[in-house]
């Protein structure tokens, strides 16, 4: 029977081709979702803003001619001085703005990239286990989202500060255990529709352990609308945690984030504006430039969506 | 629909419950306390203090026995502020509250829904442009930021309106307020209604007004703005229920005599009180809107059972 319909002949070309590289080449999905993403000029020209922001905020102090936290008893309360090297001018203790603002981006860099993780862990594994395992646990663990959600979020945010000290580390923490509602529910629609897949029933035919399939099958499925909403979640994370330092509930001295030198320079904007402009310029494009990435990522990988 | 009424208050109750109960025990459970002062109290009065409050038995009763005085209507005493119980301090800053989140909410709604609509019909011509812009800046810029911008702008070089502070009955000192707390909630509604709007315009029954001859000002108000509206209305609710805790924010901000004031300082403070009893509020408001909205929402959708 073999050749009847010229098939084998047809694939043994094409493989002669493939071997040559010679013939049209496939393209995989995440091919396609790079190509959307570049001609997006916004998302591309913001993804190289961004990486600027977070090279310059790594190694830019050590380049700095003063510290963060370097007293410059010469150099008080001055405007920008280009002669002895304070480019953004210094603040009422004499110390350099533009270290200042290169150390409090790299606080708040720190804070989202750690607070987004730990939101973003905790809610794909809680909506993937809820999603999956359906029925009364779905009902529960759901349940209990929403009295989480019924609880006023600034409110929550304070308590658990004031709960956990101003610790910098346990405020990552604290304000990534609250972001994970929203992942969590969009997980478990996501998981609801996954799981009815023929994969996961051979899985499940093939005897493997719910965790097993959780982690193995489903979840790796999830990366698109994952990856789009921690995009997303970055800029809400930056703006929480620079909300709870100008309460001046956050970072604290002589350690500084954006909104710890916002809430510092806001009150004397009048006669100094440098100590506003630069951290406000900084977190405004830091914002803005999340967002379009976070759009082109949605638009790239969810094409349908739009 | 009374039925449909009756059953989600019901559910809503044990919600309640659970949320009081967590808040409770997450205060308490951290360390510090109300007495903690600059200078340590004598051991006897630290001791009298603590009684008083009942804050020497078990946690468990305290539980408890906070549970049947807020079933009794009664958010306890300040453990901090000398001579004025919950209530009271609630009832002089709520109303402020209230009344700005209000202001803001009307403002916010009216503006965002006109906005979005107009951004709708103009779809990719330089009104739409314009106000996916002006939206991006309000949604983006956080508000405390926003703030300290219009404050220098508008309050100190330009002289325009008061920068902050609150002199009472004055309007031109809610202004600055009101646009900071309204601006991101304008420009979420804006954004709804554009997205819905442009959906309802694309559907068939808007085609079938159009070509029967129907003028663009008819099509647009007798079929079209009703069934756009669904979304705007459900996120309704949740916006209220934003401006009521972004209210709290901003008033610390602008230094203006709401309740963020006293909730702020409680915290900081160890005030169970009013740490809890504002929380309560606030959750009870939340709960309510919520209601509320999928009422309203069952109301307007004929295509929503009442399960």
């Amino acid at each position: 029977m073999a050749g009847l319909t010229g098939k084998d002949q047809v694939l043994t070309t094409y493989a002669n081709k493939l071997a040559t590289l010679d013939a049209p080449k496939g393209r995989s999905l995440t091919q396609d979702a790079m190509r959307r993403l570049v001609r997006n000029k916004m998302a591309v020209i913001s993804i190289f803003v961004l990486v600027t922001i977070v090279i310059l905020a790594i190694i830019g102090p050590y380049f700095v001619p003063w510290g963060y936290s370097q007293v410059d008893w010469s150099n008080i309360r001055k405007p920008p001085n280009f002669e002895v090297g304070h480019y953004f001018g210094t603040d009422q203790n004499g110390r350099d703005m533009l270290a200042r603002v290169l150390q409090g981006t790299q606080m708040s860099l720190i804070v989202a990239f750690v607070a987004t993780f730990v939101s973003v862990t905790i809610g794909v594994v809680y909506g993937a286990v809820a999603g999956y395992f359906g029925g009364r646990v779905d009902a529960v663990m759901m349940r209990i989202v929403d009295i989480m959600y019924a609880l006023p979020y600034i409110l929550f945010v304070i308590i658990l500060v004031v709960m956990f000290g101003r610790n910098p580390v346990l405020l990552f923490v604290g304000i990534g255990a609250i972001e994970w509602l929203t992942m969590a529910r969009i997980v478990r629609g996501q998981t609801l529709s996954i799981k009815e897949k023929e994969f996961v029933e051979a899985a499940r035919a093939g005897g493997a352990k719910p965790f097993t399939i959780i982690m193995r099958h489903i979840v790796p499925n999830l990366t698109g609308p994952v990856v789009i909403y921690a995009t997303l979640t970055i800029p809400e994370i930056i703006i929480a945690e620079s909300f709870l330092s100008y309460l001046g509930l956050g970072v604290q001295e002589p350690q500084t984030s954006l909104g710890t030198l916002i809430s510092a320079g806001a009150p004397v904007a009048e006669v100094m504006p440098w100590m506003l402009l630069a951290p406000a310029a900084v977190l405004v494009t830091l914002l803005f430039c999340l967002t379009y990435i976070g759009d082109g990522l949605r638009d790239a990988l969810d094409p349908k969506d739009r | 629909m009374l039925a449909y009424a009756f059953r989600r208050v019901l559910s809503a109750i044990p919600i309640a419950l659970i949320a009081v109960t967590a808040c409770f025990f997450i205060l308490r459970l951290a360390p510090g306390g109300p007495f903690d002062g600059e200078r340590a109290l004598p051991p006897t009065v630290l001791a009298n203090l603590r009684a008083h409050y009942n804050l020497d038995q078990p946690l468990v009763v305290q539980y408890f026995l906070y549970i049947w005085r807020l079933l009794h209507g009664d958010l306890g005493p300040s453990m901090v502020i000398d001579g004025f119980n919950v209530s009271q301090l609630i009832s002089i800053g709520f109303p402020f509250t209230l009344t700005m989140a209000l202001c803001a909410f009307v403002i916010a709604t009216a503006i965002g829904m006109l906005a979005g609509m107009v951004a709708a019909v103009y779809q990719n011509k330089w009104p739409d442009y314009v106000l996916v812009l002006a939206v991006m800046v309000g949604v983006l810029i956080p508000n405390f930021l926003m703030a300290a911008l219009l404050q220098l702008w508008f309050g100190v070089y330009l002289k325009w309106v008061p920068a902050g502070g609150w002199v009472s009955g004055s309007v031109w000192h809610l202004i600055l307020p009101v646009t900071v707390l309204a601006w991101p909630h304008a420009g979420r509604i804006s954004r709804l209604m554009r997205g819905s709007m442009i959906e309802v315009l694309g559907t068939n029954y808007v085609r079938t007004a159009r070509s029967k001859g129907l003028g663009e000002r008819l099509v647009l108000s007798r079929h079209a703005i009703k069934p756009a509206l669904l979304p705007v209305v459900s996120y309704l609710g949740p916006g209220l229920s934003y401006l009521l805790t972004g209210s709290l924010a901003v008033e610390q901000i602008f230094g203006l005599p709401g309740i963020g004031k006293y909730f702020v300082t409680a915290a900081l403070n160890r005030d169970y009180g009013v740490v809890l009893g504002t929380t309560i509020l606030y959750m009870f408001i939340i709960l309510a809107l919520n209601l509320i909205v999928d009422l309203v929402y069952a109301w307007l959708d004929p295509k929503v059972r009442y399960r």
